[in-house]
């Protein structure tokens, strides 16, 4: 188990300054960079001498060389200093915190629906193969994947505004303030998101189970008598079912993307408006903060859901 | 574009092999509507996609921009938002556009983008993908830490990212899309080149003396077809959903432009209670695309890969 959680974390650390790298390279790219794209401001419109632009470019730093501005970025990172905003001039961590626990919860609660709903979705489709049930859960997971996240999200509030006069609630109150608003305010948003999740999970734990169900313990677990549910509930899901959560670690960093239009049409307070205004604003800075901090929380996740496999798992540490 | 119905093509060269060139794509046609009804259905929905947008101009009543058109048909002074109707079967948008006009061309824009970043994306992940595993241990390793932290940023809004930073228009749109596009395709196509680097023809390969590159480029390459096809297949219905959302968030096409997504920008800005119809048209377009994309996959992945047969 060390040598295997060592080795796991010797992809970490590399992969994860790897990252940090690529989300830098990608603004430094700005063409006519960053200076020039704020004094121009949106429209491009205004007279800017060159003189101003050099001050500009002084006072972000972009007149150091490039492994300088690097190194002071990840040293900045490190003690919890993302930089300041160009559009709002406040530090970027303390407009991110809260929205970034929202966003973060909201993805969590979207996963999970769709996993609570996939996973039984993929059992009888595999447990009933080729029959109807198979078939109309396959044709739900597939209108899910179909349906693009946003037109349903608008679909929904139009619905739930004419039948049943149901408006997103415009304050917002985290789960501890007050449960059951925030599930209120959370519930149909991750139920847009969920149903698009919930296709893709929904055939892993199909092709899943098909593998175990035709392993030979299946047929001695029904050779000495056990009911069907057992056979299925805990000898075939038990195994099956680990591919099932690595996916569904994996699709936070998908989900995010979804999350972000989610909720601007749903009026949740998150990182999605904040974000869209960065990049109306051409805040790089705050956009430059929330792709590190998304991927460094998928890689996070992907390195625990993996440790935790080792430790599940024994077969997969000596791989 | 009509070359791109693709979609049946290879498989007649590939997984056959014998049959003759005209008659061998009858059969092989025949077989897949017969035997996967549904991926037929995918693959017709994909054709009209195609012919729809090749005849856009022809069969819109309408120039999607024509402000004027509807107007003077009706001898009104304004035709804006009017809801379906006889002379207007979709009805019209804001500023009096035909929206069945619109809808019709907004297949151009998703063909393009769809067809343009899969096409791309697949050149350049398959590519990628081979060098990397045929230059060996070290670059091997390094490519795919690279490809891992690649796979962990959020694809939708890096994509937003791009084209901020680069502006915004059909070919950035498609480039940010081609971008997020690559690690996953990467990841795909290596781990059957990884499989197939065990096979026994390999192995022959190598007896008789073949090099390294030349078992990666004529015996390895060409097998690994298929399942980029297969996955091509899905990525078209992914390009288009980002290109929507993208517009969607008004960073994708300039907005004149008649993108299903666009459309439905304004639609959900202003318009869902007085016009719900402008909301569900290009919603419904892209709905059924989608759809038809994963039908086609699901049936080729069904018959390309025999590990996956009737599961």
């Amino acid at each position: 188990m060390r040598t295997y959680a060592l080795r796991r974390l010797g992809l970490f650390i590399p992969t994860l300054i790897l990252t940090t790298l690529i989300v830098f390279v990608l603004f430094f790219l700005v063409p006519g960079d960053a200076a020039l794209v704020i004094l121009t401001g949106e429209e491009g419109a205004g007279a800017v001498t060159d003189e101003d632009i050099a001050r500009m470019r002084h006072e972000l730093g972009l007149d150091r060389p490039i492994h300088v501005q690097y190194g002071s970025w990840i040293w900045g990172i490190l003690r919890g200093d993302l930089g300041t905003s160009i559009w709002y001039q406040t530090p970027v961590i303390d407009e991110l915190k809260d929205k970034f626990v929202v966003t973060v919860e909201l993805s969590i609660f979207g996963i999970a629906m769709a996993f609570l709903m996939a996973v039984p979705l993929g059992i009888i489709s595999a447990v009933k193969q080729d029959t109807w049930p198979d078939y109309i859960s396959r044709i739900v997971s597939l209108v899910g994947i179909a349906l693009p996240t946003f037109w349903l999200s608008i679909l929904m509030v139009y619905f739930l505004a004419y039948t049943f006069n149901w408006l997103p609630p415009l304050g917002y109150a985290t789960l501890w303030e007050d449960p059951l608003l925030n599930l209120e305010q959370l519930f149909f948003p991750a139920l847009a998101i969920a149903f698009h999740d919930l296709a893709f999970t929904a055939r892993v734990t199909r092709s899943s189970m098909l593998e175990v169900l035709r392993e030979d313990y299946m047929r001695t677990a029904r050779a000495k008598g056990l009911k069907e549910m057992a056979v299925v509930g805990r000898h075939a899901l038990k195994n099956a079912i680990l591919p099932v959560v690595t996916v569904s670690g994996y699709q936070f960093a998908r989900a995010l993307g979804g999350v972000i239009i989610v909720e601007t049409i749903f009026v949740v307070p998150g990182l999605g408006r904040f974000v869209i205004e960065s990049i109306l604003h051409r805040d790089f800075v705050v956009l430059q903060a929330v792709i590190l901090l998304t991927a460094a929380v998928v890689l996070t996740l992907n390195l625990v859901i993996d440790l935790l496999y080792g430790i599940l798992d024994p077969r997969i540490r000596y791989q | 574009m009509i070359e791109n119905e693709a979609e049946v093509r290879p498989a007649s060269g590939l997984s056959t092999g014998v049959l003759g060139p005209l008659y061998g794509w009858y059969r092989w046609t025949y077989r897949f509507c017969r035997t996967k009804p549904l991926g037929a259905i995918g693959g017709f929905i994909t054709l009209l996609l195609v012919i729809m947008a090749v005849v856009a101009p022809v069969i819109a009543p309408y120039h999607p921009k024509d402000i004027d058109g509807p107007r003077e048909t009706l001898g009104v002074p304004l035709a804006v938002h009017l809801p379906p109707q006889a002379q207007f079967p979709f009805g019209t948008d804001h500023v009096g556009r035909d929206l069945l006009s619109r809808v019709i061309h907004g297949a151009r824009i998703s063909l393009y983008v769809g067809f343009g970043s899969v096409i791309l994306g697949v050149a350049i992940g398959a590519s990628l993908a081979l060098i990397t595993t045929y230059a060996g241990k070290y670059v091997d390793l390094a490519f795919q830490r690279l490809m891992d932290a690649m796979m962990a940023l959020p694809g939708l809004i890096i994509a937003l990212a791009i084209v901020a930073v680069i502006g915004s228009s059909l070919q950035n749109v498609i480039l940010a899309i081609v971008i997020g596009m690559v690690a996953p395709l990467v990841r795909t196509v290596r781990s059957q080149v990884l499989t197939l680097k065990e096979t026994d023809y390999v192995l022959a390969a190598r007896a008789v003396g073949a090099s390294s590159k030349r078992i990666i480029f004529r015996h390895i390459a060409p097998n690994c077809f298929a399942v980029v096809l297969v996955i091509a297949t899905y990525y078209l219905g992914l390009a288009i959903t980002i290109e929507a959302s993208l517009s969607f968030l008004g960073v994708g096409v300039p907005p004149d432009v008649p993108s299903w997504g666009g459309i439905l920008k304004r639609a959900a800005e202003e318009h869902v209670k007085t016009a719900p119809h402008v909301a569900i048209f290009p919603g419904v377009a892209i709905f059924i695309v989608v759809l038809g994309f994963n039908l086609l996959g699901d049936a080729l992945r069904d018959v390309f890969d025999p590990k996956l047969r009737g599961r």
